[in-house]
């Protein structure tokens, strides 16, 4: 992915369900570069809950046996894109956990290209997204495995909870695959509340609306579960499901 | 004043009449038992009185403590005094059973205009009722029903009772899925919660087992959506030996 001054189209697949009109003031997006020497640990918290239009691209190198921990939540932008391209070197570790919560017309996306370029490196993003109204919502995660990177682990665990038939999730996990020796498992899935725990819920006395909230704070915590600052996110996360619902 | 009075309850699951103009009263200090054959419409009353969605009530009316019940949503029917325990309570990954409770308690309180228990008040509360149910407090910590066992889950449904403190409780089968001690120390702590002049029970089972720890004082045999008799404990330990068969005849 290469910012040029040109603005994208639909026909760019990384671009595919963006708000352009929104991109349009954006554009072009800074790169914000990040480069983590071999054997350290660094670790970055994104929370996007402002109502203006935002998008971020970074670029995050990792050394030999260097960890990075991203966590981002997005909740509130009318247009919202963090996309995040990494690459890792010989026994690197990193981690993705999203949120994206939406309602109304608002269109957010989480747009990763993670490449495992030497061996025995290993990956794991996990992305929660919850959308009510008309909001769309998309991950689009590419992972590639260069020759010679063998003992490669990538995960990717992609779920969309749509609260209101007239959302959208969009979930694009891809594989692109040339060494031998690789895991990667990858899941998605797009659903709707439970209603039978719901409804186990409100026997207990929770209004629904509270009901709802406690299971998509459930739903939402797996993407920031030993996070730094685990605790924050989940408190402005329950902030905003709390408006929403 | 009458605890619940349902008259001539007519109910459809997916179009299909269930219930079929049944009417049952309880006062305050009774426990009934409503026994019958597999698709009788047991489970179907517990869930209408509970308000599920997708029990489709079509005719009667059901008065719990001077409330149309039909009117109230399920979190109201609760606060009104109203618990349902299930025949399968439900796993919710990722919450908590103090947490949950917490809020439900706390919840209930509000909708009687009752100030909300703080943290150390719950927590009390909680460790004395698993104590009744011989549960573990850090059972009470794990996602709710993950994991557990049938035995566990329905002792924890006893739990939540005991912490909730209803005025009425419809236990649908809970002694299904329970071992003998099981079965005791869920009897047990349904006596200690519930025999109580102002509150009532409405057991709901396929079996006697149960009743031997918990007395009714009334028992009665559903049956194609009906009650069809309607008599003391005898009438448990009547349809044990002869069958539902030979009783509703």
């Amino acid at each position: 992915m290469t910012d040029t001054l040109t603005l994208p189209t639909r026909k760019d697949e990384d671009f595919r369900y963006s708000d352009f009109d929104a991109l349009a003031g954006l554009w072009p997006i800074a790169r914000e570069e990040i480069v983590v020497a071999a054997g350290a640990e660094e670790s970055l918290q994104i929370v996007e809950d402002g109502a203006s239009a935002v998008a971020r691209h970074l670029v995050i190198t990792l050394g030999a046996r260097a960890k990075f921990d991203l966590r981002v939540l997005s909740s509130g932008p009318t247009y919202g894109r963090v996309a995040v391209d990494v690459r890792l070197a010989e026994g690197a570790d990193f981690t993705l956990g999203a949120a994206q919560l939406a309602t109304g017309s608002e269109t957010l996306e989480v747009v990763t290209k993670v490449v495992h370029a030497e061996k025995d490196a290993t990956s794991s993003q996990i992305v929660r997204t919850v959308l009510a109204g008309h909001a769309v919502g998309s991950y689009l995660g590419c992972i590639g495995v260069e020759r010679g990177a063998d003992g490669t682990d990538a995960e990717q665990s992609v779920r969309a909870m749509l609260l209101d038939r007239t959302a959208t999730a969009n979930a694009r996990p891809e594989l692109e695959i040339y060494a031998d020796d690789v895991k990667a498992a990858h899941g998605c899935a797009v659903g709707e509340l439970d209603a039978n725990g719901l409804f186990y819920l409100m026997s207990r006395g929770l209004t629904p609306p509270e009901a709802k909230r406690l299971m998509l704070q459930a739903f939402v915590a797996e993407a920031f579960t030993g996070a730094p600052g685990e605790n924050m996110l989940n408190e402005a996360a329950i902030a905003r499901l709390e408006a929403i619902l | 004043m009458t605890m619940l009075k349902i008259d001539n309850l007519q109910a459809n699951v997916a179009d299909k009449p269930i219930l079929k103009g049944l009417s049952l009263t309880i006062n305050p200090g009774e426990i009934h038992a409503i026994m019958g054959p597999n698709g009788a419409g047991k489970s179907t009353l517990g869930y209408t009185l509970g308000g599920r969605p997708g029990y489709d009530v079509t005719g009667g009316s059901v008065d719990f403590l001077g409330q149309d019940l039909l009117e109230l949503e399920p979190h109201e029917r609760a606060a009104a005094g109203l618990f349902l325990g299930f025949q399968y309570p439900v796993e919710i990954p990722g919450v908590s059973f103090v947490q949950f409770l917490r809020e439900a308690a706390n919840a209930q309180r509000k909708g009687r205009g009752e100030e909300p228990l703080s943290g150390g008040e719950f927590l009390k509360l909680a460790r004395e009722k698993a104590g009744l149910l011989r549960m573990d407090m850090d059972m009470l910590k794990r996602p709710v029903n993950v994991g557990f066992s049938g035995g566990e889950k329905k002792r924890a449904e006893m739990v939540q009772m005991g912490i909730l403190d209803p005025k009425l409780a419809i236990l649908d089968e809970t002694d299904s899925g329970l071992d003998i001690d099981a079965l005791r120390i869920c009897g047990e702590g349904i006596n200690s919660i519930m025999r109580a002049p102002d509150k009532a029970v409405l057991l709901i089972t396929h079996y006697q087992r149960l009743l031997d720890y918990v007395k009714p004082d009334f028992v009665h045999v559903l049956a194609a959506g009906r009650i069809v008799k309607s008599g003391g404990p005898e009438l448990a330990l009547q349809l044990e030996e002869e069958g539902y068969e030979a009783v509703v005849a």
